[in-house]
């Protein structure tokens, strides 16, 4: 189990922060890239593996990710985007997505609009991560304009 | 009264620019919108309206004068995030006053025409590296690393290839896709690779369009419906591209 997890980490990190360079990030930021992408990976793992709903996992983690990206933004004067975007790659339900396709292809058409819908609702969670850390932030921010009022 | 005028046009100039590097880059629509009003408000233009779509920015200065509107197209749209970095910083500058409306222009003129990307070959090179890493994280083997990584890298080099022999993005996606399935398939047959699902699914997500469903949620809940549904539909055409791709591959098997 703990090499699992070491492996899980390694390559979560690598792979964030490759995507950070296809993505053009700022060289400097790629690090950070890569420890939003694993901490959030790391997140949905450990949920999904105790048997959690993956759309919850799903949503967790999005929300963790965001977080840490609008910290890392504030922190570096950096637009937010930068670090989401590498954090929220590997939760795109690209397996459900797949095996829907495979299933559409070989006339499955039940089992492949149940996995379609799984991964409109993954998509939905995504959103919903995101979503949940911008209410905090504008929260914050409020309150923030307030105390100085 | 004639420089002043003349002023006021090279500040739209300056806050259009600015929209325009950061929508080219992939920026989010709300974060353009916000640029340049703050751009403009820091020069002294009291009250400024922009209206920002994925393929054009409107953008109008209010003063005595009558109001001064201009119209720009953004027909390129890549993913550049280094350039929003730094033009972020650049209108950080601009509004704590450390930048003339002439500097602030060739600054900007800069950030435009120069070419911060990674060189292609990294790129490549990441996108390899990554499908490999995709391939574990999703519960594949060991065995197939090296396989998700050929099919992965070569996957993005043709999307990249592609789209420059002919600019249809749909298309060059397709391609892209078609070629990561067939590669796959190819490894799996000569035994070379164990499991054809894993494999395909990680090497296809340097395709997938993250920063476009991100910008999609982002621009939505800012309140920008248009582009963030256009952004959407963006997104779920890349998605659809894919999956056909590698449904053709699956069809034959």
């Amino acid at each position: 189990m703990a090499i699992t997890i070491a492996a899980q980490l390694v390559t979560s990190f690598i792979a964030a922060a490759a995507f950070g360079i296809i993505f053009n990030a700022p060289k400097e930021s790629l690090i950070k890239c890569g420890l939003v992408g694993m901490i959030g990976w790391i997140v949905y793992f450990m949920l999904a593996f105790y048997g959690v709903d993956e759309v919850v996992a799903t949503v967790s983690a999005a929300f963790i990710i965001a977080v840490i990206s609008q910290v890392y933004a504030k922190l570096y004067k950096t637009p937010v985007i930068i670090f989401t975007v590498a954090g929220i790659i590997p939760l795109v339900p690209g397996g459900i997505a797949y095996n829907a396709m495979r299933n559409f292809v070989t006339n499955d058409y039940n089992m492949a609009i149940n996995l379609a819908a799984k991964a409109f609702m993954i998509s939905g969670a995504i959103a919903m991560g995101i979503i949940l850390s911008e209410v905090i932030n504008q929260l914050i921010r409020q309150s923030k304009l307030n105390s100085k009022a | 009264m004639e420089q002043f005028l003349e002023e006021q046009y090279d500040i739209m100039d300056v806050s259009l620019l600015a929209g325009k590097i950061m929508l080219e880059s992939g920026a989010e629509t709300y974060r353009v919108e916000d640029t340049m009003m703050r751009m403009a408000a820091a020069y002294g233009i009291k009250e400024s309206h922009s209206y920002v779509t994925p393929t054009g920015i409107m953008f109008s200065i209010e003063t005595e004068e009558p109001t001064k509107t201009k119209l720009i197209r953004i027909s390129v749209r890549t993913t550049d995030l280094k350039k929003v970095a730094m033009v972020n910083s650049t209108s950080r500058r601009i509004t704590n006053g450390e930048l003339t409306v002439s500097q602030a222009y060739r600054e900007l003129k800069e950030i435009h025409t120069s070419d911060v990307t990674f060189p292609l070959k990294l790129r490549i090179a990441a996108a390899s590296i990554a499908s490999g890493c995709f391939l574990i994280m999703f519960q594949g083997s060991w065995i197939d690393f090296i396989s998700a990584m050929v099919a992965g890298g070569l996957g993005f080099m043709s999307v990249v290839y592609f789209e420059r022999l002919i600019p249809i993005k749909f298309f060059s996606e397709f391609i892209a896709a078609l070629i990561v399935g067939i590669l796959s398939f190819l490894f799996v047959h000569t035994g070379l690779g164990m499991h054809l699902d894993r494999i395909i699914i990680g090497s296809v997500m340097p395709l997938v369009p993250g920063l476009l469903i991100t910008n999609a949620v982002r621009d939505l809940m800012a309140g920008h419906l248009l582009s963030g549904l256009a952004k959407g539909a963006e997104a779920f055409l890349t998605a659809f591209a894919i999956g056909s791709g590698i449904a053709v591959v699956l069809t034959f098997l």
